[in-house]
């Protein structure tokens, strides 16, 4: 008994000296056949397959295609930042001399890159040819409008500092009030700002969601091979090799769900595109919709592969260690 | 080869499966196990196999004491045993040739080797032209042969068979003696768990027989 156990040990001790190339090929060649077998099955199984991916697919296209848009809003706002500007409203009866001069000290400001006078003449010629009044605009008595300067801030300078000079330009004695053109610019971009972080709250939810449904789709896989599972353990299976099918499972159906959510964005770029694009032309801008693009898609693709992989893995390590021969 | 010493096993619900069972199996024996069913056959192969493990005593296996196997290791010593089960075991929608290949894929040999392989413990077990059949196919004695060749497919030094005529006719159940007898012949350690005495007292080879989880006759040889 002895000397067997000994000459035992020596043939197991050379085997896995000469075979470490062997086991490796082998770990290789398993990877490549359950891979190719879990993809079949997939495959086998278009209807359901093809449900599973929807869903997920649905799930990641959700907060992805928000997200593209906030991307585009952000884009468009962010052309008219540098338009921030200040108007200020002389006081009733300010001569246009007078307006001209004060025109020329503003734009001494070190704040101020450039200055603008309208005289009341012009803004009521500018106002009757954009806003279609004319009508009742030569009806009036006199000009309603009075004389405004419009001050554009160095780009380099803040809200809060755009501020301080509009408070610093009313109290001028000319000016009848300032307003900040930029007000509705900031309430824009903290909206902006509130929606990416929902955006971010929705898609965390959606991704913790999408690893539970591969988690409970890779658990009815795992049931339904329960006797397979107990056979392979019986003749020697190790758990890495019962786990590794339903991890290739995990991860076509996650990289499935990435095509699919892809495709989905995708399509909706292309259905909004043609009347996003009218609209922008209307505004006379060439403004039009960007997409995630195909380093985007495919790492959509790849978020759905690692989803599937995480959701396979929860699962197998939840439920394969409790299938064991009985 | 197998060594059970003063091996007890006693359930959670209180039920002693075995107790103090010693025996010693050595190389190329071919040994029958018998007693009544509840006697503790299955629980002794259960045992070796490691599905279950000794409450007391000590169980060495090819001269490994299994207390030292950890569970991790448990699939690297049941690859060295081949077990064949009374209700077979086979993967329904594996065709015959997958079915006794599995060991051979789990255990990582190349295709060539596999398909030589599983082609030579099919030609032995009489089944190579039913190898792309799928095992629903076939008849009980058919499906019998087939746990048999994937329990040798991968030349284990044990073979461990509970009831392997269980379900067979008597000339069928001659047969798979037959087969045991065979593999014995060529070196392969081999128990047998079966009831059937009129078929075991035919073959000349050690009897263990069992009762009430103690040890009846045949001790340590």
């Amino acid at each position: 008994m002895a000397n067997d156990a000994a000459s035992g040990r020596r043939e197991g001790a050379s085997l896995s000296r000469t075979s470490f190339m062997g086991r490796y090929d082998a770990w290789l060649r398993h990877h490549r056949q359950s891979s190719a077998d879990s993809l079949f099955r997939v495959l086998d199984n278009p209807v359901s397959s093809i449900l599973t991916w929807l869903v997920i697919g649905i799930a990641l296209a959700l907060p992805v295609s928000l997200d593209v848009a906030l991307e585009n809003a952000g884009r468009v706002s962010s052309t008219w930042d540098s338009s921030a500007q200040l108007s200020l409203f002389l006081v009733d009866g300010t001569s246009q001399d007078a307006g001209k001069a004060l025109t020329e000290e503003l734009a001494m400001h070190p704040q101020v890159a450039r200055v603008q006078f309208v005289s009341r003449e012009d803004a009521l010629a500018e106002f009757t040819s954009v806003s279609g009044f004319a009508d009742i605009l030569e009806n009036l008595e006199e000009n309603p409008l009075p004389h405004v300067v419009l001050v554009e801030p160095l780009e380099d300078v803040d809200p809060a500092q755009v501020t301080g000079l509009r408070d610093e330009f009313e109290a001028l004695g000319l000016v009848a009030e300032a307003t900040l053109d930029m007000a509705w610019l900031q309430r824009l971009n903290s909206l902006l700002e509130l929606s990416r972080r929902s955006v971010l709250a929705l898609g965390g939810f959606l991704i913790f969601g999408v690893v539970l449904i591969l988690g409970n789709t890779i658990r009815l896989a795992i049931e339904s091979r329960r006797e397979e599972i107990v056979i392979v353990k019986l003749v020697g299976g190790s758990n890495a090799f019962v786990r590794r099918p339903f991890l290739y499972t995990g991860l076509w159906y996650g990289v499935g769900g990435g095509v699919f959510a892809a495709l989905l964005v995708g399509a909706g770029l292309w259905f909004l595109s043609a009347p996003v694009e009218q609209l922008a032309s209307l505004y006379g801008s060439d403004f039009s919709l960007r997409g995630p693009g195909l380093i985007g898609s495919l790492n959509l693709v790849l978020v759905g592969g690692m989803l599937g992989l995480i959701g396979a893995w929860l699962a197998v390590s939840r439920h394969l260690g409790a299938i064991e021969p009985r | 080869m197998i060594l059970f010493d003063r091996v007890s096993k006693r359930y959670e619900e209180g039920h002693d499966a075995l107790r103090e069972i010693s025996i010693d199996i050595g190389r190329d024996e071919m040994v029958f196990l018998t007693g009544h069913s509840g006697a503790g056959k299955s629980t002794l192969l259960r045992l070796i196999m490691l599905m279950d493990r000794p409450t007391r005593g000590k169980l060495l296996v090819d001269g490994t004491d299994l207390a030292k196997v950890g569970s991790r290791a448990i699939p690297r010593h049941r690859r060295e045993i081949g077990v064949v089960f009374q209700n077979h075991q086979l993967l329904f929608d594996r065709s015959v040739f997958d079915n006794v290949a599995l060991p051979l894929v789990i255990a990582g040999y190349d295709q060539r080797e596999v398909g030589r392989r599983v082609r030579a413990a099919l030609d032995k077990v009489g089944l190579l032209a039913r190898e792309r059949a799928l095992p629903i196919t076939l008849s009980g004695g058919e499906q019998q042969r087939v746990g048999i060749a994937r329990a040798v497919v991968g030349r284990p030094k044990i073979l461990l068979a509970d009831e392997p005529t269980g379900n067979l006719d008597p000339a069928l159940s001659a047969d798979v003696m037959q087969l045991f007898e065979e593999f014995n012949r060529v070196g392969v350690t081999v128990l047998i768990a079966s009831h059937d005495l009129g078929l075991i007292s035919q073959l000349h080879h050690r009897t263990i027989t069992l009762r009430d989880g103690q040890l009846v006759t045949g001790t340590s040889a």
